[in-house]
């Protein structure tokens, strides 16, 4: 009875398995500096005519105390770009959107087509952007363009220069 | 005697022309105009020729009005008058924008005195006005005025900015806290909420004290009262406009002039 009901479950859910998907790999750079913190990172899909079609991750200060927003909805603001095209219409936190600052490194984030972050995209041309800003620190904005539904696997990139190191698209049919 | 009575005379005529080409900037200076969360900001007000130096006069408070997104009106905190500025906190609680404005009217008049042939000067408000000018005074001028000097904050996502529909004033067509540079924004001039045409706009960035030239751009009203400005980089701007016209209200008075001034934060 069970297996039954999970089986009706995957058939209902199971769709993003063969769903359209993708894959943003965020570099967050290590650097020399006094005083050192983990920069905000916004990254979101626009469309052709600079609207948001979905914000894929919010990584911000969301230590709670006594503040259900989080503590850094403060300085969110500052990823200028993403704040006036979505981030000041939405109501922080966005589960599965939103989440905890991340140390420097390399950072994998995955969407199938249909999930919380990525819904579904009218074919068209697309550009990923990712923001960063760090307390202290500078700014930085990369875009990466994309078609969707993608036709082949793709790796598309771009390189930070000071507040972002290497975003990689990864696109999957 | 002769010479000096000229001199004297040439000396207050010199005195009014500067005063009337010389006129200082008036503007507030908000420490924040986009706020993602609900904060306490701080203004300063001042009266001086570079922007945004306070190296002048402080600005009067007395007109202070800070409009909520819900159209109440909250109170300015820690109110300070000093030697060059003026400064309040204000609590923006409310997500939208906040208008924040001071609006300064007044009637002056001047007049020769009957018995000495003298100038004489007063400024008061459309109801005691009359009673400041004596009954046998000569050659009276009656000038009213009305000016906003206003600055916007927006906290989370902008909302509208009803026109007061009196005066001069400023409508947004681009949201005066959503301007990029690069981007080209629009605005409405209205006077009393009819657009007002044909009138010159002066915009100015700030940090003045630093080049050598003001680097203002003007711009016109058309006949709907519109014009637009792109912005050549980011920081504060100052836009001023200013008119004159005959809808007084005070009897007396022969000409009303407006001015309109606001802040402008443009982001890069």
């Amino acid at each position: 009875m069970q297996v039954r009901y999970s089986l009706a479950l995957a058939a209902l859910f199971g769709a993003p398995a063969f769903a359209a998907g993708l894959t943003v790999n965020i570099e967050v750079p290590r650097l020399t500096v006094a005083e050192y913190h983990r920069p905000y990172v916004a990254a979101w899909i626009e469309r052709a005519d600079q609207s948001v079609a979905t914000t894929l991750a919010v990584w911000y200060d969301i230590k709670n105390k006594g503040n259900a927003e989080g503590e850094g909805t403060k300085w969110l603001k500052d990823m200028r770009q993403w704040w006036r095209r979505t981030g000041r219409e939405l109501q922080m936190p966005v589960d599965g959107v939103s989440s905890a600052t991340r140390p420097a490194g390399k950072h994998q984030i995955s969407f199938n087509e249909g999930s919380v972050g990525l819904p579904k995209l009218a074919p068209g041309a697309y550009k990923l952007y990712v923001e960063a800003a760090r307390e202290v620190g500078g700014r930085e904005i990369l875009n990466i363009p994309f078609e969707w539904p993608p036709k082949s696997a793709a790796q598309p990139q771009a390189a930070g220069s000071s507040e972002l190191g290497e975003v990689k698209l990864e696109l999957k049919p | 005697m002769k010479l000096a009575l000229r001199a004297a005379a040439l000396t207050l005529a010199l005195c009014a022309a500067a005063a009337a080409v010389h006129a200082h900037n008036v503007w507030l200076l908000p420490s924040s105009t986009v706020l993602s969360k609900g904060d306490w900001i701080t203004v300063d007000a001042a009266v001086s020729n570079d922007l945004f130096f306070f190296n002048h006069n402080p600005l009067a408070l007395d007109n202070l009005v800070v409009t909520a997104p819900d159209g109440s009106a909250i109170k300015a905190e820690n109110v300070h008058k000093g030697k060059l500025r003026s400064v309040f906190d204000l609590n923006l609680a409310q997500p939208g924008t906040y208008r924040v404005a001071v609006l300064n009217g007044g009637v002056f008049a001047r007049w020769k005195d009957k018995a000495t042939g003298q100038q004489k000067r007063a400024r008061g408000t459309p109801e005691n006005i009359a009673s400041q000018i004596p009954p046998d005074a000569q050659e009276v001028e009656v000038t009213q005025s009305a000016g906003r000097i206003e600055t916007f904050i927006t906290v989370g996502k902008p909302s509208k900015l009803p026109p007061s529909g009196q005066g001069l004033e400023l409508v947004a067509t681009t949201h005066p806290t959503d301007l990029v540079k690069g981007e080209k924004a629009s605005f409405v001039l209205q006077i009393d909420g009819q657009p007002a045409k044909d009138l010159e706009v002066t915009v100015t960035p700030g940090n003045t004290r630093y080049r050598d030239k003001m680097d203002e751009i003007t711009a016109k009203t058309d006949a709907k009262g519109q014009f637009s400005v792109t912005w050549p980089q980011a920081g504060m701007y100052w836009l001023e406009a200013s008119t004159k016209d005959s809808k007084t209200s005070v009897p007396q008075a022969k000409e009303r002039r407006l001015s309109y001034a606001a802040t402008l934060e443009v982001m890069p």
